[in-house]
């Protein structure tokens, strides 16, 4: 396939755009493989330079010899194009149709954006598990580093190295995979040091319709707890759900198989017990809110660099099916049963928790927002694909630039950066009462709401803190410019 | 001190509404002034201070097994919920608590035995902090157009306005008290506020007595003189804050609204804002919300939706930017009613001039704001907060309103406050405490924009608000910063002491930034002359502002200015 078969229009004069809250501009309107670009005319300044993959439908509307075209973004932002000629319209909104559709991985900008200031390689290998391990590793033995899923035979959607617990070949793990839907067997997801428990994530055990057993699955979790300790397994599904998902093969782990579990459907509250959680495949809610747990109980996940190691470790590599969830946003009407804003959900969660804790996070709303446009149209191949696997056969990792490195330049870097961080060693639990949560208007109200005055605010904030570290140094630039600026004065004289 | 009969009563429970926290067990102590709670039960001593004032309501619930339960519930929104072990005791500090929670007589109220350790100079400084004629000054009046008057020096044009009004030099004495016999109560249209940039007035006043067909020479007169006190704009605007409805049922009782006929350019405007009946059952509904037991999420917010508390905070909020903006940027004045002209007038000229003036937005300019359009203008503050034993159909929430307003406008203009939402909150409490003498006696933006304030209504649920304070990191941060300039400025000084005196650096003082730096001061751009209006349209641009600022204040630049602004 070629991009240029794709593009009916490549070029529009005289088009007009409008943006909320800010002045409609008349222009060149250009389509080109990747991108919808806006010149003003006369001034020539580029007012539009939108990744056409952020559109998310696509509306027409011609009247007499021109027409209006409304573009409804990924990233929320809703966009109004008034071309003249009602072809030219149809064509330009039937090639952003298309071009927004294209749904072939290698297609996507990401394997022909190369930016100057970045090599391929680097950012991709920035959270090896293998760091994670030796962390865990001074802290228990009870946990091994297993590549019992080297080549992706053991769990597609799985990375090829886990942590699974020491007592356990890979034998018997591999045996547990097939238990597991997905082959998602338990794993490790996060060892909590002062209590020496576990939090763990797997899939929905396959006991179906016959009450299947498995002696390999049963004999992992068995292994995880101690004589006489109970641990408890969260099922992220209503106990109704779960029931019903036995009629299709799925199903929970019985009581009489698992003597040392205890099975529950709802929250539960600091019970320092080891958890399993899962709900039916393992890759969404599960994610979610191990993702979540960590952030709470461990302030090294709470700075920029460790945040960004989260979503590695839990998100991308755990295998959350970006490419299959964030397809499309919300103005989406097609009917993708596979699309869902899990990934959002987080987002949102995270920044609930920068909200009652604002100075426990060393990142800002900025970095969300910018990993919610990324994870739905980026420049970027992190959020590509839906597993490792899939990403070692598109070579990925080899093709594309990964958003971290980009992030960590030093002179993004600081755009993301919380003014307000102190480091804070204790678990910060939220409240969740109604009262509590509130809409995330930085997000849901991005291109609508004015922002002038709450920017402001923000750069008080920074020049307010700033000012505290580094009111010593200006003290003393200030006096070595002192005599420049007599000078200065004498020399006007 | 003769209603409390058991003024302690140890083994008392305090449940914790919210979390499944274990109750908290200590002794309950009841003074002339507070009812005192300390719990023994934790590590730290605790203790919870509810002033008698506070109270609106206290309850016997059904006995449980604990023990006999007392739920109280306070004008603040605490909502304290104790359970004492002995029915006599409970009914012994029920009893009292009534009692003391509904003074009867003004003498009884706090603010009159309230003492600190202050001299009585200082005590009547505190009365004198805050003169309304500076303000007026600060306006520019009297001027040619206006001019303070003593003419109400005995309560003769009206009972409920202070003895000092302004009223434009135009009106004759005999024009005022004419006017005033036309007016709900003698509430004249005096002058709230005066745009010193452009002369255009805020005026404020109660409904005309005009029934169906009634007129008034002397009130047409008043009106013309408002209008002709600004010249540049050939009309103006005579809002009522009532919906339509509500006012039309008025002229069947003789009272009503201005007919646009029989007063000369005016025009006339509805603004539905509900009465205070509908104010009082939407905030006891908000409140029931507030106080449900683990709530659901869509519990939450249908109880929220269903309340109308949000809408009606719109409501008073988009007339306050309406008035603001046909003083701004119609250039015309406008002359605001309700029926009486003491509760939604005082909620929408009090928010149209914090939007116009910065000054307001201070921390002494706020006071002054409402000094002059809730004490001075007879808002009857001890009706609507309940302070005496009296009417409860007569209470409202009213006040809590604009308080609230204030805080949404806080939300969406952090840096324009010199306050914090816990000065609001401190004003909020004295009001209902009587602590003080002040108050005894009688943008257009989208509904998704308003909050929850949840640290006002649930502010005493502790486990619900953000667990880290931004202002009080900021705070710290800036005294840390002005500690460390003084030693820098100290070792400084000290320098010259030691080493001799440096070559080309003789008196770089860092003194006068240490200064500059001690307190949070409002920005720069809000301090002086003509700030921006506050505003997050589009129609108020930045841009504009700027060329506002840079440009002479000329008759000729202006009339560009207006044009610009029709024409977008």
């Amino acid at each position: 396939m070629e991009f240029s078969e794709l593009i009916k229009t490549a070029t529009v004069e005289n088009a007009l755009l409008w943006r909320p809250g800010l002045p409609a501009v008349r222009g060149t309107l250009c389509i080109t493989s990747h991108h919808l670009l806006l010149s003003s005319r006369p001034r020539g300044d580029l007012e539009l330079w939108l990744l056409i993959r952020n559109v998310d439908a696509v509306e027409k509307r011609v009247c007499g010899s021109s027409g209006t075209i409304t573009l409804r973004c990924k990233d929320l932002r809703v966009l109004q194009l008034e071309i003249p000629g009602m072809e030219q319209c149809l064509n330009i909104a039937s090639s952003i149709e298309a071009l927004s559709s294209v749904d072939s991985v290698m297609m996507m900008y990401p394997f022909f954006y190369r930016p100057p200031s970045l090599r391929l390689e680097q950012g991709w290998h920035r959270f090896p598990l293998e760091r994670f391990f030796q962390r865990l590793s001074s802290q228990t033995s009870q946990w091994r580093l297993s590549t019992v899923n080297r080549d992706f035979s053991a769990c597609p959607s799985y990375p090829p190295a886990v942590i699974v617990p020491a007592a356990v070949g890979d034998d018997t793990v591999a045996k547990a995979a097939r238990f597991r839907q997905g082959g998602r067997f338990p794993v490790l997801s996060y060892f909590h040091p002062k209590n020496g428990t576990a939090l763990l994530r797997s899939s929905q055990p396959l006991t179906g319709r016959n009450r299947r057993r498995c002696r390999e699955d049963e004999q992992l979790l068995g292994t995880i707890l101690d004589q006489g300790e109970q641990g408890f397994i969260i099922d992220t599904r209503s106990a109704q759900a779960a029931k019903q998902a036995r009629m299709s093969g799925g199903g929970t782990e019985p009581k009489s198989s698992y003597p040392q579990w205890r099975r529950l459907h709802r929250a539960l509250e600091r019970e320092e017990r080891t958890v399993l959680v899962h709900g039916a495949e393992g890759t969404d809610a599960t994610l979610l809110v191990t993702a979540l747990a960590q952030l709470i109980l461990d302030p090294s996940c709470r700075s920029l660099e460790g945040f960004q190691g989260l979503l590695e470790r839990e998100w991308i590599e755990a295998g959350h099916p970006f490419q299959l969830r964030c397809a499309r946003s919300a103005s989406w009407h097609g009917r993708g049963k596979q699309e869902a804003p899990l990934f959002v959900l987080f987002l949102d969660c995270v920044w609930q928790l920068s909200r009652q804790f604002p100075l426990s996070l060393e990142f800002g709303e900025r970095l969300l927002l910018t990993l919610f446009d990324n994870a739905y149209a980026s420049a970027y191949g992190t959020f590509l694909c839906n597993n490792e696997r899939e990403r070692s056969l598109c070579k990925v990792k080899e093709s594309t630039h990964s958003l971290w490195a980009w992030l960590n330049q030093p002179e993004e870097k600081h755009k993301y950066l919380n003014p307000l961080y102190s480091h804070n060693p204790l678990v910060i639990w939220p409240s969740v009462e109604p009262q509590s949560i509130q809409l995330w208007q930085g997000l849901f109200l991005r291109w609508i709401r004015p922002s002038q005055h709450l920017d402001e605010a923000r750069e008080e904030i920074q020049r307010l803190v700033q000012g505290k570290n580094s009111s010593s140094s200006k003290e003393s630039r200030g006096r070595r410019q002192s005599p420049a600026a007599a000078a200065g004065t004498e020399g006007g004289r | 001190m003769e209603h409390i009969s058991t003024p302690k009563v140890e083994n008392v429970k305090l449940l914790d509404r919210y979390a499944n926290r274990k109750a908290a067990s200590g002794t309950l102590y009841l003074t002339a002034t507070h009812l005192i709670y300390v719990d023994a039960s934790a590590e730290v001593r605790k203790e919870t201070w509810i002033l008698h004032h506070h109270i609106s309501s206290v309850e016997k619930l059904p006995l449980t097994t604990a023990g006999y339960p007392l739920l109280i519930h306070c004008k603040n929104f605490h909502v304290a919920h104790f359970v004492i072990g002995q029915e006599r005791d409970c009914h012994d500090v029920f009893t009292s608590l009534l009692k003391l929670s509904q003074p009867v007589k003004p003498e009884e109220l706090y603010a009159f035995s309230y003492n600190p350790k202050m001299s009585k100079e200082n005590r009547e400084m505190g009365w004198k902090l805050i003169d309304l004629r500076l303000d007026y000054q600060r306006m520019g009046i009297p001027n040619d157009s206006w001019e303070i008057t003593d003419i109400n020096k005995d309560y003769e044009v009206c009972s409920t306005y202070p003895p000092e009004i302004v009223v434009p030099r135009a009106a004759t004495k005999a024009v005022v008290m004419g006017s005033s016999r036309f007016r709900s109560r003698g509430r004249i249209p005096v002058l709230s506020y005066l745009y010193k940039e452009n002369n255009a007035a805020l005026c404020r006043c109660s409904q005309p007595l005009a029934g169906f067909s009634a007129r008034c020479l002397e009130d047409e007169q008043m009106l013309q003189a408002i209008r002709q006190a600004n010249p540049g704009c050939p009309f103006m605007y005579v809002v009522d804050t009532r919906p339509k409805l509500n006012a039309m049922a008025n002229r069947a009782a003789g009272k009503g609204y201005e007919n646009e006929d029989n007063y000369e350019n005016i025009r006339f405007k509805f603004i539905g804002i509900e009465n205070i009946h509908v104010m009082r059952s939407s905030l006891q509904k908000l409140l029931e919300v507030c106080e449900m037991k683990s709530p659901s999420m869509s519990d939450f917010l249908t109880g929220l939706e269903n309340s109308g508390w949000l809408r009606h905070i719109k409501a008073v909020m988009d007339a306050s930017v309406f008035l603001a903006k046909a003083v701004k940027e119609e250039r015309a004045s406008v002359l605001v009613h309700c029926s009486d002209g003491w509760d939604r007038t005082a909620q929408v000229c009090s928010l149209a001039s914090l939007l116009l003036d910065p000054f307001y937005r201070t921390f002494k300019g706020f006071m002054v704001l409402i000094e002059k359009e809730w004490i001075a203008m007879g808002h009857k503050f001890s009706h609507r907060c309940g302070h005496l034993d009296g009417d409860p159909k007569e209470v409202s929430p009213v006040f809590t309103q604009f308080v609230e307003c204030v805080w949404q406008l806080m939300q969406q203009f952090p840096c324009s406050f010199e306050f914090s939402e816990r000065f609001l909150l401190e004003i909020h409490d004295h009001v209902y405490s009587c602590q003080f003498g002040n108050f005894l006696g009688t943008c257009h933006k989208e509904r998704e924009e308003l909050r929850f304030w949840c640290g006002m209504y649930n502010r005493f649920d502790k486990g619900m608000h953000p667990k880290q304070s931004v202002l009080d990191q900021l705070l710290s941060c800036l005294s840390q910063k002005v500690t460390l300039e003084d030693d820098a400025s100290d070792l400084e000084n000290k320098l010259p002491i030691l080493d001799g005196p440096l070559p080309s650096e003789g008196c770089t003082s860092p003194k006068a930034g240490a200064a500059a730096a001690k307190a949070p001061t409002p920005r720069q751009d809000c301090a002086e002359g003509a700030a921006p209006v506050l505003s997050n349209g589009p129609s108020l641009g930045h841009q504009k502002h700027k060329e506002s600022a840079a440009q002479p204040r000329g008759l000729g630049a202006s009339r560009e200015d207006g044009q610009a602004q029709h024409q977008g």
